[in-house]
């Protein structure tokens, strides 16, 4: 049967695909669904950030409902649920409702505002330091990936060093010798944009030929700050820059985040490596896309897959760190609330008041595994080679 | 309407598959990979099973050694004979005697199929050492004479050599020598030649040629390439969507073809009788095995589509010696012109 | 190969370097002055801190001080500001502290988590499995202080084992045995404390690694050999995916100068871990400077190891 000439130009109905279509966002849903651990996580994540956000709103403010601050000697370590002694208390000590959810703490405070009032403390702490150590690891893991190969020549690193240290001995007093070497250094500025604008060629003269050779490759530089801050153990530099600075919550959130950036960093990185080399950033440049253009908005999406996963965990580990160092006594200062206070001040009544380390301690362990499991959970679905084959 | 007959003997029988059914997933998604399948394949001769990707033969050919993954594959119906016992019933102690020592298989993929941290000699002589109790001295002899009857030079350095050391095609080669370490009744390939170029294809192929002719053996052979098919087959399995459309010996596929796709496959090769004209392709795409049409599964993409075509499953229709087709229609069609 | 392990060294002394600078100048710049040079510490009078800042070189500008700093921790001259031992020797003595903790508490770690990681791979979704994995979440999410009083409630209150210190008061005159079995005793706690997080995540990490090899296509195809199962798991399998914890191991090294601050704290274990925090407190520089610098130390031996256990071990990299 010769079908050469007669089926071409058939007409016929081909039908719909018959498979029903599914967006991206539906098809993650239907499979993180498959996870039951992880689904919980995500309700208890959710459940946890309402109550921050209530608990925020109840606390603060000059006439809280719940206030954590208020200090009753005379009710102090009643157990949890009961009731409030009214004749020894004046009317503005007396709890809302009368009744004491969590039990007091050693000084008469209602443990259970003071828990509404971590939360909100624990929450901030996580994300913010998260935030931070994702912002850093993304652009030097994004740098290091995409523009590992190029060189930084060494009249950039003598520029540098001389602008470095000119500003640091200005800020030191020796302003001669500072303000010299900044003028050095912006006459050096000068002088290359003028060159490089006189000459079309991308040769220099001689002497700014002899500085411009390859001193090490941008990949080779982070990658050994990497290093360097891997050297030092990273709860003893937290420990260390905590004790030295100023106690505030501030200083905590920037200090974790300041060091807990390095494994963002090799993710994305590592990420990048390998997309760098696919085609469509190849494709990308042919259409003249500019470098950061692709970087933030071409490879970064499929770069974040990691860093979600290391994020949430690290939400999850941040609050760990803080409950640490609240219990070493390097945390937030009081008044102010977090579980890790709560835990901290507790320990001395372990027999006696067990509910002040059980309480807190149960608590973070449920949030920081809601965390834990949902980050899992995501790794599972964004990662195709752990999933059950379909 | 005829059902599938066997014609020949019985004791010339290899191995036979009769309504083989896999499943993937389950519930309403659930994936029909294969969906009621027989062939056989005879003594010393070498059967293709021809099909596009994802039409079920890769699954077909695992399921003959139970290698199919449990958890989401599960096979749900058949029978797979072979010398005299079923395949499915057996238990995993007694297929692990038949793996590799009366069944052998050879992967598609060679440069992911050997292990990266055990020599090339290691890895052979493992694949006889499982099954047969030799010498080491023997054992070591028996390695060298496996690679040069596969053809590769300097036996002696490539047994101590990893398996990243060699290329693509010489990997493929050390699959194909593990698979004849224990002198197997059947070696299955599964598209062994698909990700090599076209030289070493065509060396490869050769290879199996001879190897069929001086030791005896089957190969059911599976493949997307109907070259490949012209120049080794004796009988050839047309699949589609998993199920056979079409069967029969290389003659009546390629000259007689009865089967709507079988017909199209040949249309859409290039050949120089077509030159200046457009080249023709099947009209549509393969259904998703979660998805499939009512009825024949081909039909959405068929020229000679009737209204019975999806109300019904069609049955095989027996063109006589062996040639059978999935078509009522053509048959028809056949019969009226007779 | 050799100039391979030439380079890597050379980066590391390089890595080395800037560590000992940076952390210097964490130290120096840092508000808040050692309690001994203070001006407001009524302990100390004027003359007794200018003396002290002499001998000390605190009125030098800081790249002198850098400089004699280095050139006493490597001559062993350091000093503690704080009571005038020698830094070195103090490091010495609690390290042998903290040495039997951290042995028993790695080799709990890297003994069990393997079995397990690998069993919870190979009957994944099984009950054992699923037990396996709720356990590791459960002890990647407590507060190691939190676990460490439930522990030690529970513990004291039912098998009365003590748990403070490292040796029982006043059993210095009884019997070796005894002596022995006390230490076993003080150690069992804090070191089990130590190695259930361990465990918790190396595990987990041997799950995926053994699962992610499972999947691989050799495995396929030892599987068609006919290779019983267990060859093809702990033969095929487990050497693929032994291959990242290799390099692990050499990691192991930085920690025996971490200790852990809570756990040392808990238990009043006299260990580096203790002791860097009350140096911190105290501003003590030279301590604080050492434990750095040995961790730094530690930290790049590590990776060297590392480097080289991985290209022994893995037969396609060979440089």
């Amino acid at each position: 049967m010769n079908l050469n000439e007669t089926t071409v130009t058939k007409d016929f109905h081909v039908e719909e695909p018959l498979v029903p279509k599914r967006t991206r966002l539906e098809e993650f849903w239907l499979l993180f669904g498959q996870n039951r651990l992880a689904i919980m996580g995500l309700l208890i994540f959710i459940l946890f950030f309402c109550c921050a956000i209530t608990g925020l709103f109840l606390t603060s403010g000059s006439k809280p409902i719940f206030d954590p601050s208020l200090v009753r000697l005379e009710e102090k370590l009643r157990p949890p649920c009961s009731k409030s002694n009214l004749d020894l208390l004046e009317p503005d000590q007396v709890p809302t409702l009368n009744f004491y959810l969590m039990g007091t703490d050693d000084l008469g405070r209602d443990v259970f505002a003071r828990m509404l009032q971590g939360a909100w403390v624990s929450l901030t702490v996580g994300f913010v330091a998260v935030g931070i150590s994702v912002l850093i690891g993304i652009f030097m893991g994004g740098i290091a990936g995409y523009f590992g190969q190029h060189y930084i020549k060494i009249d950039h690193i003598l520029l540098t060093l001389l602008l470095v240290s000119g500003t640091g001995l200005v800020i030191l007093d020796v302003i001669l010798v500072g303000a010299a070497l900044l003028l050095l250094g912006a006459a050096y500025i000068v002088y290359s944009v003028l060159t490089r604008h006189r000459s079309k060629k991308k040769e220099h003269s001689s002497w700014g030929a002899m500085f411009h050779i390859n001193a090490v490759s941008v990949d080779t530089l982070i990658m050994r700050i990497v290093d360097i801050m891997l050297c030092f153990p990273s709860f003893f530099l937290i420990l260390t820059v905590v004790a030295i600075l100023p106690a505030s919550i501030y200083n905590i959130m920037i200090v974790i985040g300041l060091t807990s950036w390095m494994g963002t960093t090799r993710f994305v990185r590592a990420e990048f490596l390998s997309l760098r080399e696919q085609d469509f950033v190849a494709a990308a440049k042919a259409l003249g896309i500019g470098n950061f253009r692709i970087i933030f908005r071409h490879m970064m999406p499929n770069a974040v897959a990691p860093v979600l996963v290391s994020a949430t965990i690290g939400i999850a580990s941040a609050i760990l760190t803080e409950a640490g160092l609240s219990f070493l006594g390097f945390g937030v200062p009081p008044p102010h609330a977090t579980w890790g206070n709560i835990l901290s001040d507790g320990k001395n009544f372990i027999f006696d008041a067990p509910w002040l380390t059980f309480i807190p301690g149960i608590t973070i362990l449920i949030v920081v595994l809601s965390f834990n499991l949902f980050g899992e959970g995501l790794r599972d679905v964004l990662n195709p080679k752990l999933r059950e084959r379909h | 309407m005829t059902r599938d007959k066997q014609p020949m003997a019985d004791d010339n029988r290899l191995i036979s598959v009769r309504d083989l059914k896999v499943y993937f997933g389950g519930g309403d998604a659930c994936a029909r990979a294969v969906d009621g399948i027989s062939f056989e394949v005879r003594k010393k001769e070498t059967v293709c099973i021809v099909g596009e990707s994802g039409c079920g033969k890769t699954v077909s050919a695992l399921s003959i050694l139970g290698l199919v993954t449990t958890p989401p594959g599960e096979i749900v119906d058949g029978q797979i004979v072979f010398a005299g016992q079923n395949l499915l019933e057996l238990n995993e102690e007694a297929m692990q005697k038949i793996r590799g020592n009366h069944i052998a298989m050879v992967f598609q993929e060679p440069l992911t199929s050997l292990n990266p941290v055990f020599t090339i000699g290691d890895q052979i002589s493992e694949a006889v050492s499982i099954h047969k109790k030799i010498g080491a001295e023997a054992l070591h002899e028996k390695c060298i004479r496996l690679l040069k009857d596969v053809g590769i030079s300097a036996p002696e350095q490539r047994l101590e050599d990893y398996p990243h050391q060699l290329s693509g095609g010489q990997r493929q080669r050390v699959m194909i020598a593990m698979a004849l370490a224990c002198d197997p009744d059947l070696i299955i390939a599964d598209e062994p030649t698909t990700a090599l170029d076209v030289t070493v294809q065509a060396q490869i192929l050769e290879l199996f040629g001879s190897i069929q002719k001086n030791q005896s053996m089957s190969i059911l052979y599976i493949t997307h390439d109907l070259g490949v098919v012209a120049a080794i087959a004796d009988r050839v399995y047309v699949m589609y969507a998993g199920i056979i459309a079409e069967q029969g010996n290389t003659e009546q596929i390629f000259r007689n073809a009865r089967h709507p796709y079988t017909q199209g496959l040949l249309a859409s090769l290039p050949s120089l009788s077509k030159r200046g004209k457009r080249l023709y392709s099947i009209p549509g795409t393969v259904p998703n095995p979660a998805y499939k049409p009512a009825g024949c599964p081909f039909h959405p993409r068929c020229p000679h589509k009737a209204p019975s075509c999806y109300k019904e499953y069609p049955k095989m229709c027996d063109y006589g010696q062996g040639h059978l087709a999935r078509c009522p229609i053509l048959f028809q069609d056949e019969r009226r012109h007779t | 190969m050799l100039s391979f392990i030439g380079r890597s060294f050379v980066q590391k002394i390089i890595t080395l370097f800037f560590v000992s600078i940076v952390s210097f100048l964490i130290i120096h710049l840092a508000p808040g002055k050692p309690s001994q040079v203070d001006p407001m510490n009524p302990k100390f009078t004027p003359e007794m801190v200018e003396r002290f800042r002499k001998e000390f070189h605190l009125d030098k500008p800081l790249y002198v001080q850098y400089v004699y700093f280095y050139q006493d921790l490597f001559t062993g001259k350091t000093v503690s500001w704080k009571d005038n031992q020698s830094v070195l020797k103090k490091i010495w003595d609690r390290f042998l502290n903290s040495l039997p903790l951290f042995f028993v508490g790695t080799l709990l770690t890297w003994t069990l988590s393997f079995p397990i990681g690998i069993r919870s791979a190979i009957f994944r979704e099984g009950a054992y499995d699923r037990t396996a994995t709720f356990l590791s979440y459960l002890l990647i999410s407590i507060p190691g202080f939190f676990f460490a009083y439930v522990l030690i409630i529970f513990v004291v209150t039912r098998f009365h084992v003590p748990v403070i210190g490292m040796e029982t008061f006043g059993i210095g005159d009884a019997s070796i045995p005894y002596i022995l079995m006390d230490r076993i005793w003080h150690l069992l706690l804090p070191s089990v404390l130590g190695a259930t997080g361990g465990i918790a995540v190396l595990s987990r990490y041997v799950r995926s690694q053994m699962l992610e090899v499972e999947g691989q296509d050799y495995i396929r195809t030892a599987r068609a050999k006919g290779l019983p199962p267990e060859q093809v798991h702990y033969k095929h399998a487990l050497r693929n995916a032994l291959l990242p914890f290799v390099t692990m191991f050499g990691l192991i090294l930085p920690g025996l100068i971490g200790g852990s601050v809570i756990i040392e704290s808990i238990f009043s274990w006299p260990g580096m871990g203790r002791m860097a925090y009350e140096a911190i407190l105290a501003r003590d520089y030279p301590i604080i400077l050492t434990v750095n610098f040995v961790s730094a130390v530690l930290v790049l031996a590590g990776t060297f190891v590392s480097d080289l256990l991985y290209l022994i071990v893995d037969p396609r990299i060979r440089l």
